[in-house]
């Protein structure tokens, strides 16, 4: 557990979190923008910014975190410096998404959802991303490639991903 | 001022005040509905789904713990249709969690034993999941044992609604979904539990229970809801 | 004293003048899809391009929102000749520019006389590719905000009402309930304040008909909330967009604030006595959130949890207070509504669907993308006439609607007609208008598997049947497919349907089995086919044992 209470006010991480709080007239309600902005400045939510929030809204701790938990799109971990998002979607599915993923998951040693141990490549799933007619889809960062194969993605990720290729 | 409202309950004529539900009022009338999420003096949550009833003219079973009495309305408590569902979640239940009565320290008193036993369970045909659940000691008086858990959450709802500690509640969503203390973090650090017991007692299961019992040792008491419900009722 | 109508005038006038000056106009689509495929790029070279010839008074260059034929993007129409181009690059903006008068450019150009084109209809999405969505002055040019002028001066709330009513509207969001009733409900429910939200959640994979219209038609979707405020008499409303929709916050949030200038959002809207406050709010990724009880807790700050109705929304939603909620696209029909009269919508469709429906045409079919027909449109018609058939050869087999608690419709079924009651008929639903079309190369049973994949990660967990039954049913399934299932599990799998579907707190449940019950239904022999032949006929499936026939 971290002991800084210290909320320094240069930080400039901690100012947005708290622009968004008082946007919301630090009501109860704002919780899950608010976890937005943290995510956003921290890349995840990190422990001392939900304790920091927790207070601020006047939230008991625990629903912070169950709230936290619940949606997808909350990262309780540090990610990646790399994304990659495949598609699940209904249409890039039955085009063979799953075993886009799974090649994926074999070339960089990592299973949706983590992140590889030297925080170069998180991986994450999609339900469909919007782009259908490209199926299957997988995001790289912000890059799209459409009609993925197995190998063409594993060859992507292993360039970000080194250990694999030592 | 509560209207007074005329309706059937397994063909019998039976009243009740407009505000009840069909829970309340069935009770009053010595009707059993099972219920597992339900305890007086909490909200109602419709969770466990146990008290789903029939209701003539409506196309959905309803939760007996959630839906008001009406004028004329007809309901059925124990069609084979109901005792097959409410087999079936208990089931569910059994086949979620690591439940091994043998060893626990409500065996014997235990409500999801007992409800298995009233709903005819006899053995568990669906697979057993045998999860990987934790279990904290650090509390200087309680333990929670998340294999017994079965996620009613009676433990989140006294805490928040009758302590005004909010310790509990849950973290994660569906299959994984956890009952936690504060930031999931140790009961025994937690800066918000009074320690006052009352998750332990409302809890249906061994879940929650108190240091030093051992096996079938534990009684549960909750007098306290109704009690202190009244009270501040009365204020 | 100001009156708005003036200045809506004044605005309309303007924009003409300013159109007439030029003879050609360029729309670069900037939806979601083309902005992707670097839209963003073709629209500036464009603009380079036409300035470079002196053409800059000439033609105007602007961006517009999606024609449907999202395989074509980035797609670029051409006013008044109504030329379409697709897959256009920056280099391709000298000959498009050169051409302007004369004969389109043959290696870009994409015919509009043909049936993508010819049997829609469009209500919803009418003028698309032609409105620039950052702009109000496109849309207030097109007849914009006129229907809400009409509302407030000349219609009481409960006229406005009456007036949905008869137009036959349903509720596009999924379940098809009439829409002109639910708003009679909650104006009807007392409450110190009243809420109106639109459900912009759009999370059934493979659907994305809502993010078009919040991307194409922002302003369209505000006024069709500021009027349904109107009529039910609610002074805040929400606007719930998913998280993974990051262009339409943007656009919806522009838009906001141009409709706010222009005093059409706000304190006393257009000089009446009507105030109306509406804030967009980012979901966090549920799928569930989208179901209105869960949607209201998550607006909350909560978990996204339902909880059982009744009460419902419309008499006690968000914070307790009478809750208006409503479909992206349900809202997006009322202006057409209150323009055109409800004669006039009710005179489209069948005689229980009204209007129109837009539909993201997804899957094996050679023309993906999004298209808008009027209800009672057959399969068929959609499937071969619309979406041009079944590429490489192929053979359909099913379609799928109604997204993860829908059901997949085979091929006898194709002359069905495509309303709420026919598809609820052959055991599938209309759902938000996800249509997957699916080849012989499926494995039903792996797409039943998938479905309840999704069921099962998105499940919130509350009520035992669904958090533990749908784990179950999965388990079964993915038995089924590597081979190692027996006909009791199948027994069991259908036991599991039966009661998740009856004793489920909400839709996510109660129609998680559908997928399973409608494959079950028409495809049955490839079930046993996995079970006793290990087999799997599409080939989908591999089994780790050798067959053992
Ligand atoms: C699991 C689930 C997901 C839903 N998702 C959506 C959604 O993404 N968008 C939507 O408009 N309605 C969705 N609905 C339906 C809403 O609960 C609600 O009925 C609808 O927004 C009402 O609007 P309408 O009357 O205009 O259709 C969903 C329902 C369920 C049960
Ligand atoms: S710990 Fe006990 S009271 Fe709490 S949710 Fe689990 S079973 Fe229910
Ligand atoms: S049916 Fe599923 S999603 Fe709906 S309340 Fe129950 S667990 Fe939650
Ligand atoms: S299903 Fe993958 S983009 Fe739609
Ligand atoms: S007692 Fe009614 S749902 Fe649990």
């Amino acid at each position: 557990m971290q002991t800084s209470t210290l909320v320094s006010a240069e930080d400039k991480r901690w100012r947005l979190i708290r622009a968004t709080m008082r946007r919301h007239g630090f009501a109860a309600n704002a919780l899950i923008e608010t976890l937005h902005t943290v995510q956003e400045a921290f890349g995840y939510l990190d422990e001392e910014a939900l304790r920091y929030v927790a207070k601020e809204l006047r939230i008991p701790l625990s629903r912070v975190y169950g709230v936290a938990t619940f949606y997808n799109h909350f990262a309780m971990k540090p990610q990646g410096e790399h994304h990659c998002v495949v598609c699940l979607g209904t249409a890039c599915y039955i085009r063979g998404g799953s075993r886009v993923l799974e090649a994926i998951e074999k070339a960089a040693q990592v299973k949706a959802g983590e992140t590889t141990p030297d925080k170069k490549l998180s991986l994450l799933v999609a339900r469909c991303v919007g782009l259908c007619w490209l199926a299957p889809v997988a995001l790289f960062d912000d890059e799209v490639a459409s009609e993925a194969t197995p190998e063409e993605v594993a060859q992507k990720v292993g360039e970000w991903v080194d250990h694999v290729s030592s | 001022m509560s209207v007074v409202v005329t309706l059937k309950i397994n063909d019998i004529d039976v009243s009740g005040q407009e505000d009840e539900t069909i829970l309340d009022v069935a009770r009053e009338h010595d009707i059993y509905i099972p219920t597992m999420c339900h305890l007086d003096g909490l909200s109602s949550v419709g969770a466990c789904r146990l008290c789903l009833v029939e209701v003539k003219g409506m196309n959905r079973l309803v939760t007996a713990c959630t839906v008001k009495v009406a004028e004329g309305m007809e309901v059925y408590t124990e069609t084979e249709r109901l005792k097959k569902y409410r087999r079936m979640l208990v089931e569910m239940l059994f086949s979620e969690g690591n439940h091994i009565c043998s060893v626990c320290v409500v065996n014997g008193r235990c409500e999801l034993q007992s409800m298995a036993g009233r709903v005819g369970v006899q053995h568990i045909t669906l697979p057993y999941y045998n999860p990987l659940r934790t279990l904290d000691t650090t509390h200087e008086r309680f333990v929670i044992d998340r294999n017994r858990c079965i996620l009613c959450t009676r433990c989140v709802r006294v805490c928040d609604e009758i302590e005004g500690a909010h310790t509990w509640d849950l973290g994660g969503r569906g299959i994984e979904s956890h009952v936690v203390t504060d930031l999931n973090t140790f009961w025994g650090d937690s800066p918000t539990c009074t320690g006052c017991s009352k998750c332990v007692h409302v809890c249906p299961t061994g879940a929650l229970f108190e240091k030093g019992r051992s096996v079938t040792e534990m009684t549960k008491h909750r007098e306290f809801l109704p009690y202190l419900t009244m009270m501040r009722e009365k204020k | 004293m100001y009156l708005p109508e003036d200045e809506l005038q004044r605005i309309d006038e303007e924009e003409r003048l300013l159109k007439g000056q030029y003879k050609h106009h360029i729309h670069v689509c900037l939806g979601a899809n083309c902005l992707n495929a670097h839209s963003a790029q073709v629209l500036s070279a464009l603009e380079t391009e036409a300035k470079a010839r002196g053409l800059e008074k000439v033609c105007s260059v602007t961006g517009g929102g999606c024609r449907g034929l999202c395989v074509a993007g980035p797609t670029v129409t051409l006013e008044p000749d109504n030329v379409l181009y697709g897959k256009v690059q920056p280099n391709d903006a000298g000959d498009i520019i050169a051409s302007l008068g004369g004969e389109p450019v043959e290696r870009l150009n994409r015919p509009t006389d043909n049936p993508f084109f010819m049997r829609q209809q469009r209500i919803v999405r009418e003028m698309e590719g032609r409105l620039n969505p950052e702009r109000i002055e496109d849309y207030i040019a097109a007849g914009g905000y006129k229907s809400l002028l009409k509302a407030l001066n000349e219609m009481t709330p409960a006229e406005v009402i009456n007036e949905i009513t008869r137009s036959g509207l349903r509720g596009r969001g999924g379940a098809g309930y009439p829409t002109g009733l639910k708003w009679k409900t909650v104006a009807k429910a007392r409450g110190e304040h009243k809420y109106v939200i639109c459900n912009g959640d759009e999370g059934d994979p493979g659907a994305f008909m809502d993010r078009s219209v919040m991307d194409d038609f922002p302003h369209r979707l505000l006024e069709g909330i500021i009027i349904g405020a109107y009529a039910v008499g609610a002074d805040r409303g929400y606007l719930y967009v998913r998280a993974e929709y990051p262009l339409s916050v943007k656009r919806l949030q522009l838009a906001i604030r141009q409709a706010q200038k222009q005093n059409l959002l706000g304190n006393n809207i257009a000089g009446t006595a009507f105030n109306f406050d509406l804030q967009v709010r980012v979901g966090a990724g549920a799928y569930v959130c989208g179901e209105e009880t869960a949607l209201i807790a998550s607006i909350e700050g909560k978990r996204g949890q339902p909880r059982p109705r009744p009460p419902y929304p419309a008499e006690s939603g968000l914070w307790g207070y009478p809750t208006l909620i409503n479909n992206v696209e349900t809202f997006a029909n009322i202006g057409a509504i209150i323009r055109n009269g409800s004669a006039w919508y009710a005179s489209i469709g069948t005689e229980k669907s009204k209007g129109t429906k837009v539909f993201a045409l997804t899957g094996t079919v050679s023309h993906s993308g999004l298209i808008e027909v009027p209800m009672g449109t057959t399969l068929r018609e959609i499937i071969f006439d619309i979406g041009g058939g079944i590429p490489d050869g192929r053979k359909f087999k099913a379609a799928q609607t109604g997204g993860p608690g829908g059901g997949c419709i085979p091929e006898q079924y194709l002359d069905l007609s495509v309303d709420f009651e026919s598809l609820a008929s052959v055991g599938s639903m209309m759902g938000s208008g996800g249509l997957v079309i699916m080849d012989d190369r499926t494995c039903m049973v792996n797409v039943a598997k998938y479905f309840l994949e999704f069921c099962k990660s998105e499940s919130c967990g509350k009520c035992i049947p669904c958090r533990v039954g749908t784990a179950h049913m999965f388990d079964i399934l993915d038995k089924i497919t590597k081979g190692e299932a027996t006909l009791d599990d199948l027994t069991l799998l259908e036991e599991l349907c039966d009661t998740v579907k009856h004793t489920s707190l909400c839709g996510l449940g109660q129609s998680a089995p559908n997928p399973v019950l409608s494959t079950l239904r028409f495809f049955r022999d490839e079930y046993i086919a996995h079970i006793v032949d290990h087999v799997c006929p599409a080939g989908v499936c591999e089994f780790e044992k050798e067959a053992v026939r």
